[in-house]
């Protein structure tokens, strides 16, 4: 075994072989934040239903009920709560991967592993509440006499999609925070913003045919847009998946080359 | 034979900004970069941590790293435990390396004893069948077996300290990188970690060890690097490395040292101090704690000279002066020495320093005026001795063990 230390020595950092050789560090890493996060609280995993849930009774109620805002022909909670599912996880998983690395600080200056995992296991960690999450859906469902079609076996690639957008904004925020702590302050309401920029209350159809591709551009979009398709059978927009996935595309370069310029300073910031 | 670690030019800079602000925030940096723009903005302040570096070490060697506070030693392993990438030339490492730079890396407190030690091997870098296979041994060495599923949190410190550890001796690397771990911990603690690192080193692993405490680095290692403002001053034999960490005049931790050619910055006035001696069970400068000092201290007189009076002192290796003791004080001023050699016997009273490492510096007055001193002349260690030891713990803290009375609690009653 040989090891070479020099300076800024290209990507070695986010190389996928490294990454998977400290694959059982990134397994602990999730484990411990699952474990250190529902520890100590009274319902403990089952905030990760409540979240998604509460949001859809005060969307339902709010748009559906006084603003009525149309929901594609689909109970308008199902709508909501189809959207919530990634909409939870994803802004979850950036406000965690945004403030891993600054919280593991006493890590960073003390030992030696790709800083990249710790906000890669923040992300991954907010997946199981959205596991968590989905299988709220199947009573709802119930309830309102909605049976999943076959588009329900492309929910793994729909959740796909969600972890790649997670990963991009974790990753990349998660390192501009060591540098920049404005990102503490800006970071609750830039979410905020989001959501209202999300198809996740109204829905991306309400834009005329020809412009809905434009909506992929908030990498938010096309990840809603393909849960709702899985999960309710609702038709998506060719045009929107490919401006998402392009934008998704562009997230996580950005996040990586973003990433990779700090990492080298990390140690004498953080 | 190929070296296990061969550094080559290794240096690592820091910039020190104007405003020295730990982090930046947007608003510096974007104004920071239109000033440059504008103007040739002033240069940032550049700090070279660590200067012109080149080392090897063989596979077996053990070696110490010393320095003082800022040296650079902190840098250098941090380097090499690559926690912060160099800003020039470059380090190879030829085998499996684990590094200590601190007790616990990776604990959370709300998790179990058996969780943590899963948590924290897998962040020093075991695998995880690794560590399952070490796992009995790991807690028996802690001694933490009743409270495997309590939350360390709720563990004493010193329960933390001993897990945390443990955890780290299993580490097993080919090379195996130590800062100041031993600084924590009581006594028999620490001499629980001395002993598995002493077993480390007669495994056959390299180890680059950073420490204050010479007593350590001295049983420890063969060969030590000593850092001064970034760079190696020097690179060799044990105690010639301490005595010049220390500042020590001459000597090599022996318990005599001759003096009569060591340097005279501030000249002498017809008296030479030429040699001084410790009493001790070796010749080696290392005394029992609780012992006393019993020195002797023989000077030339070249011219006469009048009302003369000699002191001992003693200094800490970071320059405090702990005390000073004068002849005077028995003897009043002597009123005249005529040319000649004497001989002259100084006993300082036991029960006083910790276990630690000491100097000792003579001075001789003429009047007010100092007519020779030798600063630093003889380093020399206190070390805590099971025959003949002091009461109390070993562990009392401070420099200095002053005698206390104390009575038994009283009620005070209304």
């Amino acid at each position: 075994m040989h090891i070479r230390i020099r300076p800024g020595h290209g990507w070695t950092a986010l190389n996928p072989r490294v990454l998977w050789a400290h694959r059982e560090l990134l397994y602990f890493l999730i484990w411990r934040d699952l474990k250190v996060r529902y520890a100590q609280t009274a319902l403990g995993a089952a905030w990760a239903v409540l979240q998604p849930l509460s949001m859809m009774l005060v969307f339902t109620v709010l748009f559906s009920r006084l603003s009525g805002v149309p929901s594609s022909r689909v109970p308008y909670p199902l709508f909501a709560y189809a959207a919530l599912l990634p909409w939870t996880f994803v802004s979850n998983a950036t406000s965690h991967g945004a403030y891993s690395l600054v919280g593991s600080a006493h890590m960073l200056t003390k030992v030696y592993f790709p800083r990249v995992l710790i906000p890669i296991a923040a992300v991954l960690s907010c997946l199981v509440d959205l596991l968590l999450g989905l299988t709220m859906l199947a009573p709802l469902m119930a309830f309102y006499r909605a049976a999943p079609g076959w588009h329900l076996l492309w929910l793994p690639l729909a959740i796909a999609f969600a972890t790649v957008v997670a990963l991009g904004a974790g990753i990349w925020i998660a390192a501009v925070n060591v540098k920049y702590r404005d990102v503490r302050f800006a970071l609750p309401f830039v979410i905020q913003l989001w959501l209202f920029a999300s198809p996740v209350f109204y829905s991306a159809d309400q834009l005329p045919e020809r412009w809905r591709w434009i909506a992929g551009v908030n990498p938010m979009a096309a990840p809603i847009a393909a849960f709702r398709a899985s999960l309710l059978a609702l038709p998506i927009d060719a045009g929107l998946l490919w401006t998402g996935a392009a934008t998704t595309l562009l997230l996580l370069t950005g996040a990586a080359f973003t990433f990779r310029r700090i990492e080298r300073s990390f140690a004498d910031i953080v | 034979m190929t070296p296990m670690i061969a550094v080559r030019g290794l240096g690592k800079q820091y910039r020190l900004r104007g405003r020295r602000a730990a982090y930046a925030t947007l608003r510096e940096s974007i104004m920071g970069s239109l000033a440059r723009r504008g103007s040739a903005a002033q240069a940032d302040r550049v700090f070279w941590a660590l200067r012109d570096v080149s080392v090897d070490v063989a596979p077996g060697e053990v070696v110490g790293v010393i320095g003082r506070n800022g040296a650079g030693k902190s840098t250098l392993l941090k380097v090499l435990s690559r926690i912060t990438e160099p800003s020039e030339g470059e380090v190879d490492l030829y085998g499996r390396a684990g590094c200590l730079l601190e007790v616990g890396t990776g604990f959370h407190g709300e998790l179990s004893g058996r969780d943590n030690i899963y948590l924290s091997g897998a962040v020093l870098g075991m695998k995880r069948r690794e560590i399952a296979r070490k796992f009995d041994s790991i807690v028996a060495f802690a001694e933490v077996a009743a409270f495997l599923d309590t939350p360390i949190k709720h563990y004493s410190s010193g329960m933390t300290m001993r897990l945390a550890f443990s955890v780290a001796a299993h580490l097993d690397p080919e090379i195996l990188i130590i800062d100041e771990v031993l600084a924590v911990g009581d006594a028999a603690f620490q001499r629980k970690c001395m002993g598995k690192m002493e077993d480390a080193a007669r495994q056959g692993r390299t180890i680059l060890f950073v420490s204050h405490n010479m007593a350590a680095v001295r049983s420890l290692c063969r060969r030590v690097l000593v850092l001064e403002g970034g760079r190696v001053v020097m690179d060799g034999e044990v105690d010639a490395g301490i005595n010049r960490y220390l500042g020590a005049a001459s000597g090599s931790g022996a318990n005599q040292v001759d003096v009569s050619t060591v340097d005279r910055p501030n000249g002498h006035g017809g008296l030479l101090f030429e040699r001084i001696a410790l009493a001790t069970a070796t010749d080696r400068a290392v005394t029992a704690a609780g012992g006393g000092l019993d020195l002797e201290i023989d000077v030339r007189v070249e011219t006469a000279v009048n009302d003369v009076e000699f002191s001992i002192a003693i200094d800490t290796p970071e320059g405090v002066r702990l005390s000073e003791c004068a002849s005077s004080v028995a003897l009043g001023r002597i009123a005249r020495l005529e040319p000649g050699a004497y001989r002259l016997r100084c006993g300082i009273a036991g029960h006083l320093l910790n276990p630690g490492c000491y100097l000792l510096s003579m001075i001789a007055r003429s009047g007010s005026r100092v007519i020779d001193d030798v600063l630093r002349a003889m380093p020399f260690e206190v070390e805590w001795q099971r025959a003949g030891a002091p009461a109390g713990r070993e562990d009392l803290q401070g420099l200095v063990r002053l005698d206390s009375a104390w009575s038994a609690p009283e009620p005070i009653g209304d």
